[in-house]
This record gives C-alpha cells, sequence and structure tokens, in this order.
C-alpha cells in the first residue's frame, strides 16, 4: 500500500526543450497527475515554447545528431553520419510519433486539450516569449498565460508542492 | 485480497477496492462503491459505466483518451462526472480492474 500521509498534491513542471522526448516526458507527467487528481502546471521556457507555438507544436523532431540513444530498427547502432542526411530525422521522428500513437499517446496540440480538460494549466515563460519574439496570439488555445519565474513559484507555493525540470 | 459487504452480500476486493470478480457487479453494488466515493450516480454516468465495462470485458485498455473519444463523453464530461481521478473511480464503480495505463 502505498504512503498516504504526505500526497503530492501539486506538480510545476518545467520544459525548455523542443525535443519530442523532452516535450512528451513533461506532457506524460503532467496528464498523468491530472489523471490521479494531483493539480498540474507546466511551464514552458526556451525551446520548448515551441511545444505550445501553433506553428512549431506539430513538427517536433527528436534528435538523430549527437543522440547516443538512437539505435536503427532491430538495435543496431546509428551511425551519425545517417543522421545528418536530409529527411532522415523526420522519418525518425515521424516513425517515433506513429508508435507512440499505437500506445494511444495523443499529439501534442491534443494532449493539452486533455491535461487542460482534467484542469491542468499551461504557462508560457514571459523572458523566453520575449526573447522569441513571439505573441499571446502565436499559442495554443490552451496556453493560459504568459508568466513570470515569480508568478511560477507564487502558483507552486502550499505544502505537498514538486518542481521537476524535465 | 479483502472482501467487502455491500447489500448483504459479500464481495472480494482488491486492497484498494476494486472488485475482483467483475460478474459479482450488479447496478445496486455500483451505487453503493460510488456512495463511498461521494458520488451518486445519475443516467449519464451509468452510460459511461456500461462502455467501460463492454470494452474492458473485451480485454480492451483504457485511456482517458479513448474515453474522450468514446462517443459517450467527452475527456472534460469524464472528469466533471468522476471528479479527482476519472478513470480510477469510474473503473472502481463499473467493478473492473484497475486501469494500469500511463495516459
Amino acid at each position: 500500500m502505498a504512503n498516504l500521509d504526505h500526497p503530492i498534491k501539486k506538480v510545476m513542471i518545467i520544459c525548455a526543450k523542443a525535443n519530442i522526448e523532452d516535450v512528451y516526458a513533461a506532457l506524460v507527467m503532467a496528464n498523468g497527475a491530472v489523471m490521479e487528481g494531483i493539480e498540474a502546471k507546466v511551464f514552458f521556457t526556451f525551446f520548448g515554447l515551441d511545444a505550445i507555438t501553433k506553428k512549431q507544436m506539430k513538427k517536433l523532431h527528436t534528435a538523430t545528431v549527437g543522440n547516443p540513444g538512437m539505435r536503427m530498427p532491430g538495435g543496431l547502432p546509428f551511425p551519425s553520419i545517417l543522421g545528418m542526411l536530409p529527411g532522415v530525422e523526420a522519418g525518425v521522428s515521424a516513425m517515433m510519433k506513429s508508435q507512440m500513437e499505437k500506445l494511444d499517446i495523443p499529439p501534442v496540440d491534443e494532449f493539452l486539450e486533455l491535461i487542460t480538460a482534467g484542469g491542468g494549466e499551461i504557462y508560457a515563460c514571459k523572458l523566453a516569449v520575449e526573447m522569441f519574439k513571439l505573441k499571446k496570439e502565436d499559442f495554443s488555445e490552451h496556453v493560459k498565460d504568459i508568466i513570470t519565474i515569480g508568478q511560477f513559484y507564487e502558483l507552486a507555493a502550499g505544502e505537498g508542492t514538486q518542481i521537476i525540470f524535465t | 485480497m479483502a472482501e467487502k459487504v455491500y447489500l448483504g452480500k459479500t464481495i472480494s476486493v482488491t486492497d484498494e477496492g476494486y472488485l475482483t470478480d467483475a460478474s459479482q457487479w450488479t447496478k445496486e453494488i455500483a451505487l453503493e462503491i460510488a456512495k463511498e466515493e461521494g458520488l451518486t450516480l445519475t443516467d449519464k454516468h451509468f452510460a459511461v459505466i456500461d462502455y467501460i465495462r463492454e470494452r474492458v470485458l473485451k480485454g480492451e485498455a483504457l485511456t482517458i483518451r479513448s474515453i474522450g473519444k468514446s462517443g459517450v463523453i467527452d475527456t472534460k464530461g469524464f472528469y466533471e462526472l468522476f471528479p479527482g481521478a476519472p478513470l480510477k473511480k469510474a473503473t472502481k464503480i463499473a467493478g473492473v480492474a484497475k486501469p494500469v495505463s500511463c495516459v
């Protein structure tokens, strides 16, 4: 039986990267929290903003160069030089997405909808938004607000909160 | 393994209260489990419960996403009907095993 004396009541998840795996780590954790009745807020910053930017969110990639976890189907090493060829990264990324679809893991926009439908909240980092010269209307409708790191900590207040950086 | 008495009948359940034998389930038992969860079931709840039982008894895995796409209810409605942890609560009331899905 789980220890229920000090349950996690709220998770604050920060996603600073645009790789499929980093974005999905944040989304799976946020959605998983909401499913368990845990309050969840996700803060996207730096390149992580791609995941909530309408223009980019459907085109996330995984890195085929400089990614030691990359393997060929079957488990053989994935030659770096192959990852540099045009179209390879897109192909690998499409394959990953289709594998996820089979496990009922939704595309990013639908994942955001699932999280917000359950009461989770999505935020964009003000500093990064200004740095990339983005506007509120560039973001998915599921983004609740553009906030500062100070506001992020205010939202984190309370007993039983965990801050997670993916 | 534990046991629980619902409406005078002894039902075997897991430590967390999930029925271990889905065939022992009745609508009346569902109302009792729901009461323990602080819920009063309506026809809408039962539509979802029927759908969950049908899927699970066919051996299919449940996810929040698949329920939201079932046509029976959307995701938001599912969270509203079974507040807190909808998949866990709804399966418990439906008398099926606790889902092991991460999505």
